[in-house]
């Protein structure tokens, strides 16, 4: 067998570009499995450790205030194993030389070392001192988006006294791998940060001396969390508290639950299509090329090889390109999922990355993909050596062509011969001609997959900012706060308008459904923020009743006219049944909408409001600013330009480098199959157009007649690529879905161009690399040789 | 046909081959042809034997089948005492393999190896074959052995395809129009080289053609025509190669 592994080799480097044009394929569709998955498993496999190495809490709890005596009450909980009191504060950040509020949260520590649980992960410098009453150790990420470094200055304002602190340590936690301000939905790390300070001086600050208003829990193994919250709630209701929750619900942990869980989509989605069109591809171009090698296979029968050596040539053949495929696939995917793992390490914030490649990801793309290209090779070797060879080296028999349907038409003496010949020939094999168009459109499918992301995006940032937030400020309070607070704030210079907001933290159930959001109180009439209803039409507040968001109605499985449970999460935290009034669409987030009277109603409270929407004058706003930084009841302030800018920052930058790889590989697949299907078209027809030339058909002539089948085979392609890639682009859309995002279906015109551009210029390439092939045909050696 | 009864009286050699009653039917798309009807024949061990005919006569049928490249649709041939026309795929994987020499009219040589490898792709499957350049030295090419096909002439390549057939030490030697591609001074060197192999050899050789004069070199020449053998001609005196001319 030593001179068919020789004829092997010489065979693979005389068609390397093909080859290569192949691998190129499988490569791409491997590297997006194993960019996806293996960016998954390094996040879930590192947050898992991490959660681990640095004692996550299980359960927390939030309340007004209670004196420390009642710490031991929870640890005799049955199923708690340690229950950490700790003081949390808002307070309004001052960094040098950045001018926009800042909120932060003060975090208590121990005075001394690390806390048993939530510990902390110091990146640089070192925990507080034992006595000093200054110095904090500051989150990573605020760290990073002033510059700030051990050894310089920060300034809160904690219930509207200034307090100078000095920075000793920057560290990371695991409570806050994702540091988000109460109320937002998009990380700023400019303008919230999160600050540790010893226990002692924060209950000073505070005025929280020997008291404390959070608890984080460690729970045994076997503890039932419904009842140790329960039992929870039942001690701390009396001291103002606002629910307790399991680790499911916890800010950080939930909205990286959620991103995980769209990646995890994404990471199961995009590979599964990219790999199963790289497989398609793959079988679809295999069987060609081996049927190209029908003379050869006749030959080495003659001989006396067996089917099953000369099947196993073809099959090392074949495995050859896969594995170079496969093996620049681990390889450039592996890269890129530590780019992209790296990326999200940016962006939430653990303290190191645990890349992980597991196994069953390089075995399964190689699986996957040499299972597809040996079908493809077994059935053509098999069809080649089931005819008796001499046959096989015939020419084949001319094949049964007819008149065209679109000559019967009568357009026959309109066509010149080389358009009939076009013509017949696709006709005359529809199943390979629509498996070529096919392979094509696959690749215009999958170049949308990529494109209409950044689509879906854009399209939610304008309807989100352009027809629901509108406000150019939004302000929030610490607590709830009588409605006259919305004059004072009107009459701020440089504020023009504002409209009063209530939100309240609240579960809502249905049978055995339930969801942990707010309910949104919004003025009857207001313009700054909108809700908008399933057709993202703006709408009134109903005087009754109450708004959800269709994924959340989705969720409790309710439809308008049901009646729902509303457990509201503090102040008297009453449980009413509220009718469903109706539904409405909301990109970000999920929250319930009411009439802010109507909400105020059922909290069985006065004209209380949570925060205010602002619409300002821009020349007047850092006045704003200041003014607002110095008012000790509120909590946050949030700018629109801001919240733009870091949206697109972010979330948007995540998904569309995604997006970016996408393309990049959906490009190489598009050029590799076009390119293919040229070279695979002129190895089946050279004899044919080198008779033509013989006979006097020029070049130009020749290539018009194997190149318009490709053009015609490519144009047809295009519709078909949309039709396909609509509905991928639809499913992944669906599948998107979470309870932070939503996006608006809709694939723009740009995108859909990009694809067919992509595929045009990939044909025009690869005609014009078979039109060289084409002009260099050997005349002679063509006529002489038995096909 | 009814000649064979007496070349079994002239030469009272063994019977390499056998056929009766054979025929073979081409389904061409939508037109059948007819190949071969109702032919009956026999081939000794070691002669030289032209099969004589014009294109369409059914000759390079009758070669496939005679080398189990083909299958007759009915009647039977046997190699010695085995039945070609009951023979398994596998059977007849391995017929070609230890007892059958091709020589195609395009030669069909794999592109992608050397003259020398050429030939070895085929002592490398065989039993006590040749030396691949004892074989190429059979029919001139010592020098030319490390060339691939695209770069010798058609007579070059026709003379390593036939090194490539000899050089298994094949038992039978068939040959389809291994002249019909070339020149007729290049035949002559082919035909040559198939000579000297058939003497030195020993191996029992079939050479089809269109072309009456090659019939000179044979020991029996078989003539077809429409798919029937018309008439079996011994030659008393065979001539060598090359005093053959066309």
């Amino acid at each position: 067998m030593r001179m068919l592994n020789r004829k092997l080799l010489r065979d693979l480097w005389a068609m390397k570009g093909q080859a290569l044009a192949i691998s190129l394929v499988i490569k791409s569709g491997i590297a997006v499995f194993v960019m996806s998955l293996s960016t998954l498993d390094s996040l879930r496999g590192t947050r898992a450790s991490y959660y681990g190495d640095y004692h996550f809490a299980e359960a927390f709890a939030s309340l007004k205030r209670a004196p420390e005596s009642i710490r031991g009450r929870f640890e005799e909980i049955p199923g708690v194993d340690h229950a950490q009191t700790r003081v949390l504060a808002p307070a309004n950040l001052e960094v040098e030389g950045f001018d926009d509020p800042i909120t932060g949260r003060l975090v208590s520590i121990p005075d001394h070392g690390q806390p048993v649980l939530n510990q902390l992960y110091l990146r640089r410098g070192r925990l507080i001192e034992a006595g000093r009453d200054d110095e904090v150790v500051v989150h990573e990420s605020f760290a990073k988006a002033h510059g700030l470094e051990p050894g310089n200055q920060v300034t809160a304002i904690v219930n509207g006294r200034r307090k100078e602190l000095k920075i000793v340590g920057i560290a990371l936690s695991p409570e806050y791998v994702f540091p988000i301000a109460p109320g937002s939905i998009i990380p700023d790390f400019q303008t919230f940060g999160i600050l540790w300070m010893a226990r002692t001086p924060l209950e000073a600050a505070y005025d929280m001396e020997e008291a404390f208003n959070d608890i984080a829990f460690a729970l045994r193994p076997d503890a039932q969390l419904e009842e140790v919250l329960d039992r929870i709630d039942g001690i701390i209701e009396r001291y103002g508290g606002l629910g307790a929750y399991g680790r499911k619900d916890q800010v950080s942990h939930r909205y990286l639950s959620e991103e995980f869980r769209q990646l995890e989509q994404m990471a199961t989605i995009y590979p599964v299509i990219f790999l199963g069109v790289a497989a398609f591809l793959l079988n679809v171009v295999v069987t060609r090329l081996v049927r190209t090698e029908r003379e050869q296979v006749a030959t080495l029968k003659a001989f006396g090889y067996s089917n099953a050596s000369i099947g196993l040539h073809y099959v090392k053949f074949v495995l050859a390109i896969v594995g170079f495929g496969v093996l620049s696939g681990v390889f450039s995917g592996a890269r890129f999922g530590q780019g992209m793992s790296a990326m999200y390490m940016d962006f939430y914030r653990f303290p190191y990355l645990d890349y992980i490649l597991q196994p069953y990801v390089v075995v399964t793309a190689a699986l996957v993909s040499a299972a597809a290209a040996l079908a493809g090779t077994i059935y053509a070797v098999r069809q080649a050596a089931l005819q008796p060879p001499a046959e096989a080296m015939r020419p084949e028999p001319p094949d049964k062509y007819s008149v065209s349907i679109v000559e019967r038409f009568g357009l026959r003496r309109w066509l010149a011969q080389p358009t009939r010949m076009i013509i017949r020939n696709i006709e005359r094999q529809p199943v390979k001609s629509l498996l070529a168009s096919l392979g094509i459109a696959m690749a215009c499918a999958i170049l949308m997959l990529g494109f209409f992301f950044g689509d879906m995006v854009m399209l939610m940032m304008r309807i989100q900012f352009g027809f629901v937030q509108r406000d150019d400020m939004t302000v929030t309070f610490v607590e709830p706060t009588s409605y006259r607070v919305l004059h004072a704030l009107e009459s701020l210079p440089g504020v023009v308008h504002g409209e009063a907001f209530r939100s309240v933290p609240v579960r809502l159930r249905s049978e055995h459904h339930d969801y942990r959001t707010v309910i949104q109180g919004v003025q009857q009439g207001g313009d700054l923020n909108r809700v908008l209803d399933v057709d993202l039409q703006a709408i009134e507040m109903p005087p009754a009743g109450i708004l959800l968001t269709d994924f959340l109605a989705g969720l409790l499985k309710v439809k308008p006219g049901d009646t729902i449970t509303v457990e509201v999460l503090e102040g008297q935290r009453p449980i009413r049944e509220v009718t469903v009034a109706g539904l409405v669409q909301q990109f970000i987030g999920l929250s319930a909408y009411m009439d802010i009277d109507v909400l105020n109603r059922l909290m069985r409270e006065g004209r209380a409001v949570s925060g205010a929407y602002l619409a300002s004058d821009s020349l007047l706003e850092p006045a704003i600013y200041s003014a607002l930084k110095e008012a000790p009841r509120v909590a946050a302030v949030s700018v629109r330009e801001k919240v733009l800018r870091n949206f697109h920052e972010t979330m948007a930058e995540q998904l569309l480098t995604f997006a970016f790889f996408i393309t990049l590989f959906a490009g190489t697949i598009a050029f590799g199959v076009v390119y293919n299907s040229a070279r695979i078209a002129l190895s089946e027809r050279s004899r044919e157009l080198a008779s033509l030339r013989v006979l006097g058909f020029t070049r130009g002539e020749i290539s018009f007649i194997l190149l318009g089948e490709l053009a015609v085979l490519t144009f047809a392609a295009i519709p078909m690529g949309y039709l396909i890639g609509g509905v991928f682009c639809r499913y992944i859309a669906t599948a998107l879905e979470t309870d932070l995002f939503r996006f608006p279906f809709v694939i723009q015109p740009s995108t859909y161009s990009f694809a067919a551009t992509v595929v045009l210029a990939s044909s025009l390439i690869s005609a014009l690399a078979v039109r060289r092939k084409l002009d260099a045909l050997d005349l002679v050696a063509v006529l002489k040789t038995n096909e | 046909m009814s000649s064979s009864n007496d070349q079994v009286k002239q030469s009272p050699r063994d019977i390499v081959f056998k056929a009766r009653d054979l025929a073979k039917v081409y389904d061409m798309g939508e037109v059948k042809v007819q190949a071969l009807r109702a032919v009956d024949l026999e081939l000794y061990s070691g002669e030289l034997v032209v099969l004589l005919g014009p294109s369409g006569s059914g000759k390079s049928t009758l070669l496939n089948i005679l080398g189990g490249l083909d299958t007759a649709t009915s009647g039977r041939v046997s190699y010695h005492d085995k039945d070609l026309t009951r023979a398994s795929d596998r059977e007849l994987t391995e017929y070609r393999r230890y007892y059958v020499g091709f020589v195609f009219q395009f030669y069909n040589l794999i592109p992608s190896l050397t003259a020398f490898e050429n030939v070895a792709a085929v002592t490398e499957i065989s039993r006590d074959p040749m030396k691949p350049e004892d074989a190429l030295a059979v029919v001139g090419l010592t020098d030319r052995m490390n060339h691939f096909p695209a770069q010798l002439s058609g007579g070059e390549q026709q003379r390593v395809a036939i090194a490539r057939a000899v050089a298994k030490n094949p038992a039978v030697l068939l040959c389809d129009e291994p002249t019909g591609a070339l020149d007729s001074k290049t035949g002559i060197v082919v035909l040559e080289a198939l000579e000297r192999a058939n003497r030195e050899l020993g191996t029992t050789t079939a050479v089809i053609t269109h072309n009456a004069d090659i019939a000179g070199m044979a020991d029996r020449v078989i003539h077809l025509s429409n798919g029937s053998i018309t008439q079996v001609d011994t030659n008393g005196r065979k001539k060598p190669a090359r005093e053959l001319h066309w």
